[in-house]
């Protein structure tokens, strides 16, 4: 088990070097630097100059790039070119607003889609399971700002029960708000739950489907012991891998519902620098984003692996 | 992944090219029209292709013209949807949008999907170091989330290449996205022609290595690239409409279903269906083409794979 993580988190570094490389290749590639967008129309030649050995970028591209990265690995994200504002400290509060959203959407999402999942997995081919599949996957199909809007029409516009935006007050946090909370997680948990469940479903069908199960009912066993003992972990297994594997798409979706909402966490803040074109801002943010999506991708790794022991064990 | 043994017919490379691609255009038909899931999808997306296609003679106004008159005018005869800020018909503009949104889309599909497929086919049947090599470039791909990698190729795209038309650059995207996922799913089906009969006998036969490649294992992998293309397209469909939420799609003033997604959720409380009408037909188009696949797939007893 050591072993394992030890070569898992050396290959995550490998990984986040050339996602860094990526990433600062195709921001340098924008024409315009971090000095003459600061100094925007006011900018001469001389006044440009003097800003660029001031911040240092008047040094070749290979050695910004290892200051950053090592400034970065510090925990020194540098300055915002916008407002001065030390990066690390609003990337902290960034990343636990969407922390909170993804977690909170996570826990709903992953229980309750697994067990409405296996429920209509073992009744295939009712009713009930017609009309669940196929509005699961009218859900799967939403795009999540469509949704969103729904939700906006419905909650605040017609019933005015929750603010239609997350915009809150300087110094105000997200946990004091809580009603800011509820329309992104409910958008988020909608697509998770109906794409886990029509996954859990398909998976105990196969798993019904095979040679023990059968002769597990047939030997007399009560359904329910059949369904816990012997379909549950093996149908498990297969949606898990499918879920980790989708972890990428989720970071898409926080992306787009954060921007919608007006949510203050790191996918809006992505979009705010490269609006305001925060050349610093936009590469630590990108850089955070891959870093906790290669450490969510271990997560999944680590959580496959404990279900399964031919993974521990190799 | 798509592998089941039903997708695996050796097939007799004879006929000539348009009556191949007949072959394969009646071949989808029947097997959509086999369930009544691939039906409603079938006639769904039907309708957005027809209404795309006929759109500019059916239009009542140019998409871009302004009625400040008129703005936030409610659904009236003159304006179907109604108006948005500046008193542009919605209806016209939705219209318009359904254009350049399926042309995107299916453009950046078959880049991706062919991209995909020469590259799978290539490393799964050559195998060994190349495989190898082709493998581990497509994890690193995987190692950025596509809608992140989407957004900043590109915010540098547009602001270096002005001149270049967006929707190509945003069909290029699509195109370099999709293609890890999409040759890991074909090199697995190339895996399994692999050591079919006809594939040994064609190398004992002395056939040169590209001959086999596309000539034997390519039209026996068709069948899997066919249903990977039609999932592929309801995810270009959606990153197309994400990229233009997030402001990064098609520029104003040309109309574009997620822009006008975004732009009008402002104006929610006066003028809804700004917003919900290019919502709502986005999630018509999108929910058509997964039940397509979802028919397609049915009809062939392939397992779902959930590949996103």
């Amino acid at each position: 088990m050591a072993r394992f993580l030890i070569v898992r988190l050396s290959l995550i570094v490998v990984t986040l070097l050339a996602v860094s490389v990526a990433i600062f290749t195709l921001i340098e590639a924008v024409p315009g630097d971090a000095a003459s967008v600061m100094q925007g129309q006011q900018a001469t030649p001389d006044s440009l100059r003097n800003l660029r050995a001031q911040m240092g970028l008047d040094r070749p591209p290979h050695i910004r790039y290892l200051d950053w990265i090592w400034d970065a690995v510090r925990g020194d994200l540098g300055q915002s070119a916008k407002s001065n504002a030390s990066i690390s400290e609003i990337m902290g509060e960034r990343l636990a607003h969407s922390a909170l959203l993804a977690v909170l959407a996570f826990v709903i999402a992953v229980p309750l889609g697994l067990v409405m999942g296996v429920w209509v997995g073992t009744r295939a081919d009712t009713k009930m399971d017609r009309f669940l599949t196929m509005g699961g996957l009218v859900t799967i199909s939403l795009p999540e700002f469509v949704t969103g809007v729904v939700m906006i029409l419905i909650l605040s516009s017609t019933l005015g029960w929750l603010p239609s935006s997350s915009i809150m007050m300087p110094g105000e946090s997200v946990i004091g708000n809580p009603k800011v909370l509820v329309m992104p997680v409910l958008t988020v948990t909608g697509a998770l739950f109906a794409y886990i469940m029509r996954m859990a479903r398909a998976n105990v069908i196969e798993v019904m489907e095979s040679n023990y199960v059968r002769t597990a009912i047939l030997k007399g066993l009560p359904m329910r012991t059949v369904v816990v003992r012997h379909v549950l972990r093996n149908a498990l297994l297969p949606t898990i891998t499918v879920i980790a594997n989708n972890v990428g798409w989720m970071f898409g979706g926080l992306i787009i519902i954060e921007n919608l909402f007006a949510y203050p966490g790191m996918g809006s803040l992505l979009i705010q620098a490269i609006d305001t074109r925060d050349i610093r801002m936009l590469q630590s943010t990108a850089l955070i984003i891959a870093s906790v999506y290669a450490f969510s991708n271990l997560a999944a790794d680590l959580a496959y692996g404990a279900l399964n022991p031919r993974v521990r064990l190799s | 992944m798509a592998t089941g043994d039903s997708t695996i017919r050796p097939q007799a490379s004879t006929a000539t090219g348009v009556a191949k691609v007949w072959h394969a255009v009646i071949a989808f038909f029947t097997l959509v029209l086999r369930t009544n899931t691939g039906r409603i999808g079938l006639a769904v997306v039907g309708i957005h292709v027809v209404l795309a296609l006929i759109g500019p003679w059916i239009t009542p106004f140019p998409p871009t013209e302004y009625h400040i008159q008129d703005q936030y005018s409610s659904p009236t005869s003159t304006y179907w949807l109604g108006t948005d800020e500046k008193g542009r018909d919605i209806f016209s503009r939705v219209l318009a949008g359904a254009r350049s949104i399926i042309w995107i889309a299916t453009a950046g599909t078959i880049l991706g999907v062919t991209f995909g497929t020469i590259v799978g086919v290539t490393s799964g049947y050559l195998g060994g170091r190349v495989d190898q090599v082709i493998m581990r470039i497509v994890d690193w791909f995987l190692a950025i989330p596509s809608l992140l990698l989407a957004i900043l190729v590109i915010n540098m795209a547009t602001q270096r290449f002005r001149s270049v038309d967006e929707s190509f650059i945003i069909i290029g995207i699509i195109g370099i996205s999709f293609m890890p996922n999409n040759s890991r799913v074909i090199r697995s089906a190339t895996l399994a022609i692999k050591p079919l009969e006809f594939v040994q006998s064609a190398r004992l036969r002395g056939e040169p290595t590209l001959y086999i490649m596309f000539r034997e294992v390519l039209p026996n992998v068709l069948p899997v690239v066919g249903v990977e293309a039609t999932i592929r397209l309801s995810f270009a469909l959606l990153l197309t409409a994400g990229l233009g939420f997030l402001g990064l799609g098609v520029q104003p003033p040309e109309p574009d279903w997620g822009k006008m997604v975004s732009e009008n959720a402002i104006i929610l409380d006066v003028a809804p269906l700004a917003s919900l009408a290019p919502g709502i037909a986005m999630a018509s188009l999108v929910v058509g083409i997964n039940l397509l696949a979802d028919g397609i797939r049915q009809a062939q007893n392939l397992p779902e794979t959930g590949d996103r």
